[in-house]
């Protein structure tokens, strides 16, 4: 019976295109349009799975942003037992020091045998958040996780490193981990049970002290990646482009 | 504070990680900038002779039994002990499973800021690739020890590597016990069928192929190119091809003289297993993909409406 | 005069025939019914109740249609004449019989011309009969086609329906050998057979014993097939009409039921026999396992582990030898065998007892899709559907770009008032392949002068596919977003371009205050009918049509489209397996979403080799956007790009122009 806590957050979703604001410090948020971070969906997806192994209870928390309640709806539909909003000022974007700030005081009341988060967010600029908590927690942490196994008073993972190595690791709890891989990518959860969750389940919200942004750090600029530092584009139909490539094989010494 | 750069060498099974000279590449940009030092911090046991390409001005090398392999703990408490003591003005950590695992928790330990995702330095600045490749953030040193993660893409191994072995000078490790976390054992990959890492000429197919039969016109083209097929992560986690196909982060680094990417978006995870391919060629529909910033060549196609004509046109050569 | 005698040379010794034969009968009729109580009980005690007796005039067609006519058994026609012969013959064996009981006990009119008449007419049937034995011995014995089950009960059945008719022709053939009225030529039959008797040179007694054997040997073996009925093949006889009587009426074919809900509004996802309804129940009694759904299934043919047939008779072995699997989706039936399906609707336009096998398999698939066993490649289809409306998994602010830089700019049905509101669809509106053939149908519509718009990205996928994959909450949902958007255009009509669309839009969203949803094609077809189309080529091409099962099969969408192509000056070749008959590109039912798994060969492939054997026609004309894909694939994989080449419709009307 494992007390498990996933933080997950929203993050921008890179189907749209993406515009900078007009102080060019930031992404315009206007034109935003987020999605729960990968990384955080196989985090619930492998809390889940624990549950479902173990037994025990899965909290999930997340910041007060645009869709997040769906998401968690969506979490609960999944099988997750308390759906927990941070409600703040997070829409105009925080880094992740102030989240991990507002992530760690909600997470202790919780008192979890385990934090789960994904390993890393597409909008990370000062680090990820599951380092942050650990450390505000005074808890181990590891990251690039795709496997866990739950003892007495530790855990044992699957930590990946380059070339498809493994380290099998040891971490006495409560630890934090993030999360590379769930054991099984994220489950499909029917539209219709999300919807019976709006129905029947509650969000709760937490109510945090003072955003604390300190240690994280804030762009002096943003922007969209240069054209000139472009590949040479090959243009023209199917069959001038194939001609084209076919040279450019040959050239290389493929053909 | 001083005006050193110090990076944290990484090593695996006695090998210094790539990553390592891409850091000591973009140290030395941040060095100038700041007219201090590159220093070189490398943790481990008995582990001397893995400075000897290491471009940096010295090396600063902990020894201690549990320094041998990585574990954050240790690590965390040595390099904690060694920022306190020389307070560098930058210290540069990979963006991978070890130095991410540093980095983050020194921040909030030591109360220091930390950039991540750094791809390059640019005039004394941080450059951030976030977003997927498709958003640069720039940032400043601090007036504290900045701590920050280095992604590969801006600079190539070489320029971190020299022929002169550095003077070690050497630190004592802080007391490491009651560590909390600890390494049992290595899992060695599967060994596939090919090793993709050897391989002169790469098809790699990402998310664009959409489904699983397509793998197989991939793996035509290949056959006329006399190339292996591999993939990103996404194809990988699917299950359609090995995990010893992988390139990227936690994937293999591949060096190939030709990498095609099909319907590969170019996120930071896998471009820092493939940047420095010879040439790259990529085919995406997303004329805003960041793999066109750094292929040689781009076609912004469908992956499926240039195969046909492709295969049929290398049918006639033959 | 002629005088029908009863119990002709049943000695009286005996008793009086009467009283044993109706005591055997009754005793034989009883034990009959017990049995089929036995079986029948079954549906209402397992399955969900379920109102099906509403407008009985209704059915009642329905019966004397199916049941007794049996159109759909005449579809076919050496199965037709064969199955007709026997059972028509019965129908009038069962009436012959019934009108004797009625001479003998209450009316007496068997005589005279009556008489001949009436015995003329069984004899008829006799030979009519024996006809059709005849076709079903060489078909069970010799052909042995393979979606027949060649099994005991079957072979039982045909012969003791043989028997029993054999029995009656040699009782009356006996009788007339010895009796030899002068109007026996009238049982043509039986005196056929009784001049055979005759040249035997036996003896009036002797024939008489010979009768007396064989009379007692029909009703006995009436009656041996009377008490094994119910257990037996036979049972068709009865469960065939109870199915068709009971039929769906309340919805076209094109609607599916939403899922059930329980008596507290919860939803039902059918895991188990009792989630489905009494009749989804008889469904799987009334099969004849005449195996033509299995021979019209695209799914099957091409090698999938889907079989309808094997499907329905699963529910029927789930039923009667319950308790080794009391699952369904999952274990009595495995889930490849649901997923496989591409809701074409040929199984159920074949069946010749109407079972409806589509409906059951989307309601299992509703239980997988709640338990999330969904291959990846679906789940990131229907993922994509929730978030952007479409399978494409590309922003809805990119639905329209195909329309970039078309002038005059194509209208905003969200903001000013059209004619026709253009719905579409997802292949259309994102698919690379298909951006110029949408372009073209919009430069179409802007040459005739056609007042439409489209509604950029207030569109969404419109949930046909999603439903039939069992995703009912995502169809619900997209249906509310695109009810909404609807809802703020001002339009008489909605244009689809994809059948599938088609079919939900005008089948299963709630009424649009009454506009009508039309097909490109039936649009044009309407244009040109009323002279607002014209054409200034004739293209003299010489083409086939291929028919989407939505816009074909599910409604009765065939004309239109052949009048179109006609009207460009190209002349239609018909594909052996055209209009009601035509045979699914493969894609329908989620499928194009789904992983493909193993297969023989693709139903688009067996089609397009269907097609090239076609002798000069150059184009495949095509009406669906799902079908130029298809297609266009498959004719690349057969190798017939020399034979035939894959075009819309709308590109012959484009270049007729």
């Amino acid at each position: 019976m494992a007390n498990i806590v996933a933080i997950v957050k929203m993050v921008p979703d890179l189907v749209e295109e993406l515009e900078i604001n007009d102080e060019g410090t930031g992404l315009d948020r206007d034109w935003l349009r987020l999605i729960i971070n990968e990384f955080d969906n196989h985090a619930i997806e492998q809390a889940i799975l624990l549950k479902e192994r173990e037994g025990g209870e899965v909290t999930v928390i997340a910041p007060e942003t645009e869709g997040v309640e769906d998401m968690l709806f969506t979490t609960a539909a999944k099988g997750a037992d308390r759906m927990i909003k941070l409600a703040g000022d997070f829409e105009e974007g925080v880094n992740n020091h102030a989240l991990a700030h507002a992530f760690a005081e909600t997470a202790k009341n919780h008192q979890p045998d385990l934090i789960l988060t994904g390993v890393q967010a597409n909008d990370d600029l000062d680090g990820p958040v599951g380092p942050l908590v650990a450390e505000y927690l005074g808890m181990p942490y590891i990251g690039y996780i795709s496997g866990v196994t739950l003892e007495e008073g530790r855990a044992i993972v699957r930590k990946e490193y380059p070339g498809g190595l493994i380290g099998e690791m040891e971490v006495t709890l409560p630890a934090v981990l993030g999360i590379q891989a769930g054991e099984e990518p994220p489950r499909y959860v029917a539209i219709s049970k999300v919807r019976q969750m709006m129905k029947t389940a509650e969000i709760a919200e937490a109510e945090i002290s003072e955003l604390d942004f300190s240690g994280g750090i804030s762009a002096k600029r943003m922007y969209l990646p240069e054209a000139a530092e472009r590949a040479e584009m090959i243009e023209g139909d199917e069959e001038e482009i194939a001609a084209k490539l076919i040279s450019i094989f040959k050239e290389a010494g493929a053909l | 504070m001083n005006e050193d750069i110090y990076v944290l060498i990484e090593h695996l099974q006695g090998e210094v990680a790539e990553i390592s000279y891409i850091m000591l590449a973009a140290a030395r940009d941040l060095a100038q900038r700041t007219s201090g030092e590159v220093i070189g911090v490398l943790l481990g046991h008995d582990a001397q002779d893995l400075t000897s390409t290491l471009a940096a001005d010295h090396i600063i090398y902990a020894d201690h039994a549990a320094l041998a392999e990585f574990t954050a703990d240790a690590y965390q408490k040595t390099v904690a002990s060694l920022i306190q003591e020389n307070e560098p003005s930058a210290f540069l950590f990979g963006n991978t499973s070890i130095g991410a695992d540093v980095a983050s928790v020194l921040s909030a330990r030591l109360s220091l800021p930390l950039v991540s995702s750094c791809v390059q330095i640019s005039n004394g600045k941080l450059i951030s690739q976030i977003c997927g490749g498709k958003i640069m953030a720039e940032s400043d040193l601090a007036e504290t020890t900045t701590l920050v993660t280095i992604i590969p893409g801006g600079y190539k191994a070489e320029e971190g590597q020299s022929e002169k072995s550095p003077e070690i000078k050497s630190f004592n490790a802080p007391a490491l016990d009651d560590l909390r976390v600890t390494l049992k054992k290595y899992v060695e990959p599967e060994a596939g069928d090919v090793n993709i890492s050897k391989e002169a000429i790469l098809v790699s197919i990402g998310r664009g192929i959409q489904t699983e039969d397509n793998i197989e016109l991939a793996e035509e083209l290949a056959e006329f190119l006399g190339a292996t097929v591999c993939a990103s992560r996404p194809i990988v986690d699917q299950g359609w091809l090995p995990i010893s196909r992988m390139v990227g982060k936690s994937g293999q680094s591949v060096k190939p003289k030709l990498y095609l990417a099909l319907g590969i978006s170019g996120a930071p995870e896998h471009v820092e297993g493939m940047a420095e391919s010879e040439m790259i060629i990529a085919v995406n529909m997303d004329p805003n993909a960041p793999i066109f910033d750094i292929a040689t060549y781009g076609v912004e196609f469908d992956f499926f409406d240039l195969i046909d004509p492709l295969l049929e046109q290398l049918e006639e050569i033959e | 005069m002629p005088e029908r005698i009863n119990y002709w040379g049943i000695p009286h010794s005996w008793g009086e025939p009467e009283l044993y034969v109706y005591a055997i009968m009754f005793l034989a009729a009883a034990i009959m019914l017990l049995q089929f109580y036995r079986q029948a009980s079954l549906w209402w005690k397992v399955g969900r109740p379920e109102s099906r007796w509403d407008k009985l005039h209704i059915r009642l067609g329905r019966l004397i249609q199916y049941a007794i006519v049996q159109t759909k058994v005449l579809r076919q026609r050496y199965p037709g004449i064969m199955h007709a012969a026997i059972a028509w013959s019965y129908f009038v064996f069962f009436l012959g019989t019934a009108l004797a009981t009625v001479h003998d006990h209450f009316f007496e009119f068997l005589h005279g011309n009556t008489l001949i008449v009436y015995k003329f007419t069984l004899d008829l049937f006799t030979i009519f009969f024996l006809i059709g034995a005849g076709m079903a011995f060489y078909r069970r014995y010799a052909e042995k086609p393979e979606k027949l089950t060649l099994d005991k009960g079957f072979t039982w059945t045909l012969w003791m329906v043989t028997i029993i008719v054999l029995g009656g022709l040699f009782t009356e053939s006996l009788r007339l050998a010895v009796e030899r009225p002068d109007w026996g030529a009238w049982s043509v039959a039986g005196w056929l057979l009784a001049r055979l008797w005759i040249s035997t040179g036996a003896t009036e007694t002797t024939l008489t014993n010979w009768h007396l054997g064989v009379w007692v040997f029909h009703l006995l073996s009436v009656a041996l097939t009377l008490v094994t009925l119910p257990t037996g093949t036979l049972l068709h006889a009865l469960t065939g009409p109870l199915n068709a009587f009971f039929s769906e009426l309340d919805r076209p074919m094109g609607a599916l039921a939403p899922a059930a809900e329980t008596a507290e509004g919860e939803p039902i996802f059918a895991s188990k026999l009792s989630d489905l309804t009494w009749k989804q129940l008889l469904d799987g009694d009334a099969c004849t396992e005449c195996g033509r759904c299995q021979d019209a299934c695209p799914a099957f043919n091409a090698g999938t582990p889907l079989s309808p047939k094997q499907f329905i008779l699963s529910l029927r072995d789930s039923l009667h030898h319950n308790g080794s699997k009391p699952k369904l989706a999952g274990e009595a039936i495995p889930e490849d065998v649901l997923w496989a399906c591409t809701t074409c609707g040929a199984c159920v336009y074949e069946c010749p007892v109407l079972i409806e096998h589509i409906d059951t398999i989307v309601d299992l698939r509703r239980y997988l899709v709640i338990e999330g066993m969904v291959d990846a490649e679906l789940q990131t289809a229907l993922t994509n559907l929730g978030r952007y409306g479409n399978s494409f998994g590309k922003s809805e602010r990119m639905r329209a770009k195909w329309s970039k830089g078309m002038e005059p700019k194509v209208k905003n049905a969200n903001k000013e008032r059209v004619e026709y509101l253009w719905f579409v669809g997802d292949y259309a509106s994102y698919s690379p392949t298909l951006t110029e053939i949408t372009k073209q149908t919009a430069e179409v519509f802007q040459q005739i002068g056609l007042d439409f718009g489209i509604m950029y990205k207030g569109e969404n996928h419109a949930g046909n596919d999603v439903r039939r994959v069992g995703e009912e909450g995502l169809f619900e949902m997209l249906v509310e977003k695109n009810i909404k958007a609807m809802s703020k255009a001002d339009y008489q009509a909605i244009v689809t371009t994809d059948p599938h669309s088609y079919n939900t839009l005008k089948n299963e969203y709630p009424a649009n205050g009454g506009h009508p949803v039309l097909h490109y094609t039936e649009l044009l077809d309407q244009l040109i009918a009323s002279g607002k189309l014209k054409f200034s080529k004739k293209l003299g091409y010489k083409v086939t049509y291929h028919d989407p099962c939505y816009l074909g099969r599910y409604n009765g969408i065939y004309d239109a489209p052949r009048r179109v192509i006609e009207a460009t000056g190209c002349e239609i070749v018909e594909m052996p397996r055209n209009k009601d008959c035509a045979l699914c590109c493969g894609a329908g039912g989620g499928r194009i979403w789904m992983e493909e798994g193993e297969i023989k060969e693709r139903p688009s492939e067996s089609r397009i080799r269907e097609a090239a054997a076609l002798e000069n026609v150059t184009d495949f004309i095509v009406a669906c956007p799902k079908d130029v894909t298809m297609y266009s694939d498959a004719v690349k994989t057969v190798g017939a790009e020399e034979s035939v080449v894959v075009k819309d419709l709308i590109e012959l009307v484009y270049e007729a122009l």
